[in-house]
């Protein structure tokens, strides 16, 4: 009777193996994901099991931790100025979770991060509580506020970039929310979040329009196309005449020709009077002489449909299509379905007010521990090279020309160099819809380009003539830079 | 046969230490790690050593003590460890307890009365030693022990279920027994004793086909009808666990007894089909499997127990967060204290503490099987394998559902969970295997001297 007693004795062995198999599989090798998983309750009772750590802009927190005094969670998220700080910061709410920053960098700010391996070791040490570390930010206060109230209750957001490293100074939305109101679980938090909701809300103030909505570019556009005629050789000289008739037909279809708004002199105009008076016909036959696969390439030199632009908070794709020669043709003119985020945008601003040098865009500078130590600290990386520094020089010329006697004369800023381009896009079935009216721009002083700024409207009830971005987005990026040169002064 | 039980025994049977000093040093650990364990729950919930600390600490230690002294004088040549590791598993279990009943959200407190019965349980385990001298005698029984393993099999379904499963018996005004976790040891009696007296038929008169024994057609009727019964508790109690253990029992301890591999073979393809079988209309057995395969699954937007206890076993991580600390109050449902409290050990002393508590398991079981080697008699060996593998299987099936390993199955772990008939019937199980490990190890009387052995003749051819 041993010999099948000793195989019981293995086969019993093996049951409590496969037991201890199971649960190193359970608490060792699936650990991370179970405790991390956003239904696992204990996430949010740590989130706000302490004060949770800030978000900083200009060295003063945005956010706050208040006691909330009952619950499994004690301590509940606060936002100063709530309202304009929403697309930078997300939400931490103690019963929907989090997002952008917020999300992002939780472990930091909850405390929990490994690279504060070190102060949390000494908390543990000293009997100290868990403290969560400070997300700093490369945001300007004062071209947020000149962003979110230039926007005011318009539909709109706002992006604006330093050229030269990259970091984010403005990103505005509206409408907009604050995340205040559903930072808690009672029932009044839970109304306030539903409220928000698409479904529930058609203007989608929880959108970030700035980094997640993509909008057809319409003649800001105009300036990749520029880029791309000089890259690739097919016009030199900026104030040349181009081989450009009027009215000039899209290819491949029955003699349909490419608008101009209104009566505009355009036939074989130089690149500088055409971006100055916003020609469709001439910069439409560059993105089809070019053709889609050059006109692509150049594009994606600027950003476009590249899937993963993180700024931590990772931007929606900007497109531009593969698509037929008379699509292509429209695309160049930022139309068909060419589609941009107001980021994109601004990023093709900065490349150009770079010398042709795309920066990486990021809006976290660095993370530091409670004790203030810095755990991570961002180095402005180059993204991409669309430009050549001399071409750069000649787009800048010519946005300067839009700004000093074209389209764009509204973003004049006395004793600064303000180079910019207007874009008023269709949408909609037969443009029957209230256009989007674009403005980029960039401002240069004698010490360098501090800011390149993106504005798009949705345009809502205004006029459609009265919509063109010079009108509408122009004063806001005026404000914006503005905002920015005073903050270097 | 009868070469294997007497000579491959691989304890010495002449002058084996009785190891009683060893166990009484295992056992001072046994109650220190609980009153430890005890002690550091109180700090962590309200920064104090809690008040009940020198009662317990008193209490466990003089249950332990007079076990210790009872086992000395009745049962001297017992095994030294298994009396020390339900010592702690029982500690621990009450500790676990206690520290849920700390959460105002799962309930009325349970330690006081898990003590209680714990004490009772502590009772029968004596009992069983001091008057039961032999356990042979429990062979005269195995009729007996037949029908009232029947009758406690079948009572539960004819009182109304819990949770979905009929394992219980109710006794309006005395409260619930779940007649399982006896019938567990009083099967095993009875199988131990039907073996030994049919191995001989069972083992031999078969025929060999395709390299296996096959059994004749009227063997095969025992296996049958436990099998029959097995699917029987399975589909009118709902219950899944009792089914698996006496059906896994039964093969295990069939096989021991005749050593033909192919009872095994059958075993394991009545079992499947039967599963197959229920499973394919029991919506009860249904609603496991998909909870086992989808564990982290929410039902109704809400987070389901399975989940919970998932997520409470990754936030434990390797070290787990610390007894007190952990968050088990978020296993809302049916069981936390019962089931579910592997969980609870899991998040709160890790992967570390868990691995440890598994392994104490593992040490029993193997101690019991090891009785059943040093055994002498045919049915002693049986009897104390099937106690093992019962209580082997029983781990298995608790601990590998509450991991997510296999199905659910509502039984409790043994020692460890809150539940009276568990904790009374695993004391009375041990007490079994302590009289059976007595009997083996006990030197046997000197052999008489043999002329033989005096003087070697040589003999020339």
């Amino acid at each position: 009777m041993n010999k099948p007693l000793r195989r019981v004795a293995i086969f019993c062995g093996l049951l409590v193996l496969a037991l201890l198999v199971r649960i190193n599989w359970v608490q060792f090798v699936q650990a991370d994901e179970l405790k991390n998983d956003p239904n696992n309750r204990r996430v949010a009772i740590e989130r706000y099991g302490t004060p949770r750590g800030d978000i900083i802009v200009d060295g003063k927190p945005v956010t706050g931790s208040t006691v909330t005094g009952s619950g499994d969670f004690k301590y509940k998220r606060t936002y100063t100025n709530g309202k304009m700080w929403a697309p930078v910061t997300g939400y931490a709410s103690q019963a929907f979770d989090a997002n952008q920053l917020e999300k992002l960098n939780d472990s930091i700010l909850t405390g929990t991060d490994d690279k504060l391996f070190f102060s949390r070791t000494v908390d543990m040490l000293t009997g100290g509580k868990q403290e969560g570390g400070n997300v700093v930010t490369t945001l300007s206060t004062k071209a947020q506020k000149a962003a979110f109230e230039g926007l005011g209750d318009k539909k709109g957001a706002v992006a604006a970039i330093n050229p030269e490293t990259g970091a984010i100074l403005a990103l505005a939305s509206a409408p907009s929310y604050d995340p205040s109101t559903f930072a808690g679980m009672s029932d009044k938090d839970s109304k306030a979040y539903n409220a928000l909701l698409k479904q529930n809300n058609p203007d989608d103030p929880t959108l970030n329009r700035a980094l997640r909505q993509t909008y057809p570019p319409g003649s800001t556009f105009k300036v990749v196309t520029a880029s791309a005629a000089l890259e690739n050789g097919l016009y030199t000289d900026i104030d040349a005449k181009t081989r450009s008739p009027l009215p000039w037909t899209l290819p491949d279809t029955a003699g349909q020709p490419l608008n101009n708004e209104g009566d505009l002199p355009c036939e074989n105009a130089s690149l500088r009077e055409a971006l100055r008076v916003s020609c469709n016909s001439v910069f439409g036959k560059i993105s089809a002489d070019l053709g889609n696969k050059t006109m692509k390439a150049e594009a994606e030199k600027f950003g476009f449909n590249n899937a993963k632009v993180d700024t931590p908070v990772r931007a929606s794709e900007s497109v531009y299509p593969e698509d037929n020669r008379p699509q292509n043709a429209m695309a160049g003119i930022g139309q068909a379905s060419n589609r941009a985020t107001p980021l994109q945008m601004a990023m093709v601003t900065a490349a150009i007010a770079n010398g042709g040098k795309l920066m990486q865009p990021y809006m976290v500078d660095k993370l530091v521990a409670p004790n203030l130590n810095v755990v991570q600290q961002h180095t402005p990386k180059e993204m991409s090279k669309p430009l050549s520094p001399e071409n750069a020089q000649k787009i800048q010329d010519m946005m300067e020309t839009v700004v000093e006697k074209g389209t764009g004369t509204t973003a004049q800023i006395d004793g600064v160099k303000v180079g910019g381009k207007t874009g008023t896009a269709q949408h909609g079935a037969n443009n029957k819809d209230n256009p989007y009216a674009w403005f980029i721009s960039y401002a240069k002083t004698g010490k360098g380009t501090p800011v390149a700024v993106a504005v798009v409207i949705e345009g809502s009830d205004t006029l459609r003539g009265d919509i063109a971005g010079g009108k509408l987005s122009a004063p806001i990026a005026k404000s914006v830079m503005e905002a920015v040169l005073s903050d270097k002064k | 046969m009868s070469s294997s039980t007497t000579n491959t025994t691989t304890i010495g049977t002449i002058g084996a230490p009785s190891r009683r000093n060893t166990e009484l040093a295992m056992l001072v650990f046994a109650v220190l790690i609980p009153v430890f364990a005890y002690i550091n729950v109180g700090l962590a919930k309200d920064h104090t050593v809690p008040a009940g600390v020198l009662g317990y600490g008193l209490g466990l230690g003089l249950l332990a003590g007079v076990t210790h002294l009872v086992v000395r004088k009745w049962a001297p040549y017992a095994d030294p460890l298994m009396l020390p590791i339900a010592t702690l598993l029982n500690g621990l279990g009450l500790i676990f307890i206690w520290r849920l009943d700390q959460e105002p959200t799962l309930g009325k407190a349970m330690a006081p009365n898990q003590l209680m019965w714990s004490t009772l349980g502590v009772a029968l385990f004596l009992g069983i030693l001091i008057f039961l001298k032999d356990h042979r005698v429990l062979q005269r029984y195995t009729y007996i022990s037949m029908v009232v393993a029947l009758v406690l099999l079948i009572a539960p379904m004819f009182f109304p279920g819990v949770n979905g499963a009929k394992i219980w018996i109710t006794i309006p005004g005395l409260g619930s027994l779940q007649p399982g976790e006896f019938a567990k040891i009083i099967i095993a009696i009875f199988f131990a004793g039907y073996l030994m007296v049919k191995r001989d038929a069972l083992a031999l008169a078969s025929r060999r086909f395709m390299g296996l024994y096959l059994p004749r057609g009227r063997d095969l009727g025992p296996i049958l009808v436990i099998w029959a019964l097995s699917l029987m508790i399975l589909v009118f109690e709902t219950d899944l666990g009792t089914s698996l253990l006496f059906f896994g029992l039964f093969v295990v301890m069939l096989y021991v007894a005749t050593e033909r591999t192919s009872w095994i073979v059958f075993g394991l393809l009545l079992s499947a089909g039967g599963a197959v079988a229920v499973a394919t209309f029991e919506s009860h057995v249904q609603e496991r499997v998909h909870n086992w395969l989808n564990p982290l699954a929410t039902l109704n937007g809400g987070v389901t127990e399975t989940a919970q206890a998932m997520y409470a076993f990754g936030s434990g991580g390797i070290l787990g967060s610390g007894l007190g600390q952990g968050y088990s109050r978020l296993i809302l449902g049916i069981a936390p204290k019962s089931d579910y409290i592997l969980a609870t050990v899991g998040e709160e002393i890790g992967l570390a503490g868990l691995m440890a508590v598994l392994l104490l398991y593992g040490l029993l079981i193997e101690r019991g099987i090891r009785t059943a080697l040093a055994a002498r008699d045919p049915f002693g060996k049986l009897l104390a394998v099937g106690l093992s593998g019962a209580f082997a299987l029983q781990v298995f099936v608790v601990a590998g559902g509450v991991t997510g390993l296999i199905p659910l199955t509502g039984m409790t772990m043994p020692f460890l969970a809150q539940g009276g008939s568990s904790v009374i019937a695993n004391w009375a199980l041990v007490a079994i295997l302590l009289r059976i490990s007595d009997t083996a190890r006990r030197p046997a009387p000197a052999p008489a001297p043999s002329t033989d052995a005096e003087m070697t003749q040589v003999v020339r051819p």
